[in-house]
């Protein structure tokens, strides 16, 4: 097995025992990247010789014996919504286009705090808006199991660079799905961690009561490494929890006794592509062989009006975050000579992309005057009754079992011209973030076609340790975790 | 209910967002499509139900009032698409004679 092929955690005992060192790993997947990427098209930016003397530096920190960081040598990508100091960061956007952040988001700081090897940007849904990341302004990734199909959105890149084997884990950010879908339909493990687990600071926001950062991983075991370095508290973020973060890695191996997995019998119903279906039952056997307790449960309201009051949260919050985008401070400005209102029009228009504008357009409509109570004041009624309806069901299981997609990775152009459609294929992931709490997709089988399917676990609010021991009682009992695309 | 062109290019004021004419009765369409899926939500009873706009049940959070290092002046300026010695250039927000920087 080459070195692209290794997790994290191999690569770090590879170099602890001398068998690697951290520049013949950054070479590797460099060389991965020259050559697999201009098919799978998941890098924004890849500074070649930036890499390497991050990894010699880290080969030089090994060899005087100073103390190592938990991701000491590991190339990690990173999703281009979140700032890196001196390097361009565009949310895949015109608007960015030339935009160098003058600081690091919070889990960049940690990344490199931890010794990691920043190995690139990656491409996205403009602004995170989308779930196929057919909305980037640059370029169109596709997924590694069959470059016809879409990676899933909005952090297709760097779900697709993960499972291409160009980078061993990368983080990406989750407001609506975004982690958990790709991760599904690109085979590989995706965490949305709990609302506050991780800091937003330097993640260029979209909708702030929705967005976490999460990692990608090929397996459960690399996740829960990158949450331990990621997670904790930030003075800078307010909304960031002040709660020790768990040394997830120590507890993962400890399968759950007496495990209840609540079925929604929501989940399984006309939406659902009937091969997604037949595999995601299959993993509900493997859990029951393993000793869990199947519970049915029902999630009325959040099955049915979920992507409803998601298209109004999130697009409220949109149309007020994006107002910073007006062409003053940094980012595109308008060449045209006019006054001051169509200079911030002018720039709006020529800045933003299709989707950003129909869903600027959607929350300003929905909190204006004479239609705030009608559309956002209802639909956050509405998310308080799927909160009150999670509650319940946490109150009878320990976690919620059920298909993280609808559908296998669809086809490149299939739902471009349908927003409609294209949101109803978050179905499933969407209710997780208006409610706050955890959840990941984990590979649990392949289609006829070989395309992966994700298996999507919910759990209560900061249970991300018990979570992840779940998620690996299932994968230590099964392989899918360790196929690979032929590229 | 649906949104006819008039209030398409309302909205478009209110969100300082300059669409193409030619692309506002798509812009229309688009929009009546997901109000009309949103509009599902009428359905739900919510009376006495409370707003929930947070998933978290915080509160203002404080800190102590002390200085901190702010962004020096050079990195706070180094993306203005105008920039004018210590400052951002932008257009005058006055009616003036003066030109409009850019």
């Amino acid at each position: 097995m080459s070195l692209i092929e290794k997790t994290a955690t191999e690569l770090l005992a590879l170099q602890a025992s001398g068998q690697a060192t951290a520049a013949d790993i950054a070479d590797a997947f460099l060389a991965a990247i020259k050559q697999r990427d201009p098919k799978v098209k998941a890098f924004l930016l890849v500074n070649e010789a930036d890499v390497r003397q991050q990894a010699e530096a880290i080969d030089a920190k090994r060899k005087s014996g100073a103390k190592l960081g938990k991701l000491a040598g590991v190339p990690v990508a990173v999703k281009d919504v979140l700032c890196t100091k001196g390097v361009r960061t565009t949310c895949s956007s015109k608007m960015l286009e030339h935009f160098i952040p003058p600081y690091d988001a919070h889990v960049v700081e940690r990344l490199k705090a931890e010794d990691a090897v920043l190995i690139g940007k990656t491409n996205m849904d403009e602004f995170a808006m989308g779930s196929s990341t057919e909305n980037s302004a640059y370029q169109q990734t596709t997924n590694p199991w069959d470059t016809t199909r879409i990676p899933g959105g909005s952090s297709g890149g760097s779900a697709a660079c993960v499972a291409a084997c160009e980078a061993p884990v990368s983080l990406g950010t989750d407001t609506g799905g975004s982690i958990r879908q790709p991760a599904a339909l690109c085979g590989i493990v995706g965490v949305k961690p709990t609302y506050g687990r991780v800091s937003r600071y330097g993640l260029i926001a979209f909708a702030s009561s929705l967005d976490q950062v999460g990692p990608f991983a090929h397996d459960v075991t690399d996740a829960a490494l990158m949450m331990e370095v990621i997670a904790g508290h930030d003075t800078r973020d307010s909304t960031s929890v002040d709660q020790s973060v768990p040394e997830y890695t120590k507890t993962l191996n400890t399968p759950v006794k007496n495990l209840r997995i609540g079925i929604p019998k929501e989940f399984f119903d006309d939406g659902l592509d009937p091969e997604v279906g037949k595999i995601i039952e299959a993993s509900l056997k493997q859990y029951e062989a393993l000793g869990a307790k199947r519970v049915p449960i029902s999630l009325p309201i959040g099955s049915k009006f979920a992507v409803a009051v998601y298209y109004i949260v999130a697009t409220a919050e949109c149309s007020s975050n994006l107002a910073r985008f007006d062409g003053m401070h940094y980012g595109h400005r308008t060449k045209q000579k006019t006054d001051l209102i169509a200079t911030y029009s002018k720039t709006r228009g020529e800045g933003f992309g299709k989707e950003v504008q129909r869903r600027i357009m959607l929350g300003t409509y929905a909190l204006s005057s004479g239609y705030a109570d009608q559309y956002y004041h209802k639909a956050l009624k509405v998310r308080r009754l799927i909160k009150n309806e999670f509650d319940a069901a946490f109150s009878q299981c320990d976690v919620i079992l059920g298909p993280t997609s609808p559908t296998p990775a669809f086809k490149l152009g299939e739902k471009t011209d349908n927003p409609l459609a294209m949101y109803l294929s978050d179905i499933y992931t969407i209710s997780c973030n208006l409610v706050g709490i955890a959840g990941m997709s984990i590979p649990c089988g392949f289609t006829a076609g070989g395309l992966p399917v994700g298996l999507q676990l919910l759990s209560p609010a900061f249970d991300e340790d018990r979570m992840l021991r779940i998620a690996r009682m299932y994968e230590a009992a099964t392989d899918w975790h360790t196929k690979r695309p032929v590229v | 209910m649906s949104l006819t062109l008039d209030q398409v290019k309302k909205v478009a004021a209110l969100a300082r967002l300059e669409l193409p004419a030619a692309d506002l009765a798509k812009m229309a369409d688009q929009l009546n499509a997901i109000l009309g899926y949103v509009d599902q939500l009428a359905s739900v009873n919510t009376d006495g139900v409370e707003p929930m706009a947070h998933p978290l049940p915080v509160q203002n959070v404080f800190r102590e009032d002390v200085p901190v290092p702010s962004l020096p002046v050079d990195a706070a300026l180094q993306n203005a698409p105008v920039r004018l010695a210590d400052f951002f250039g932008v257009p005058a927000v006055f009616d003036t004679d003066e030109p409009v920087s850019h």
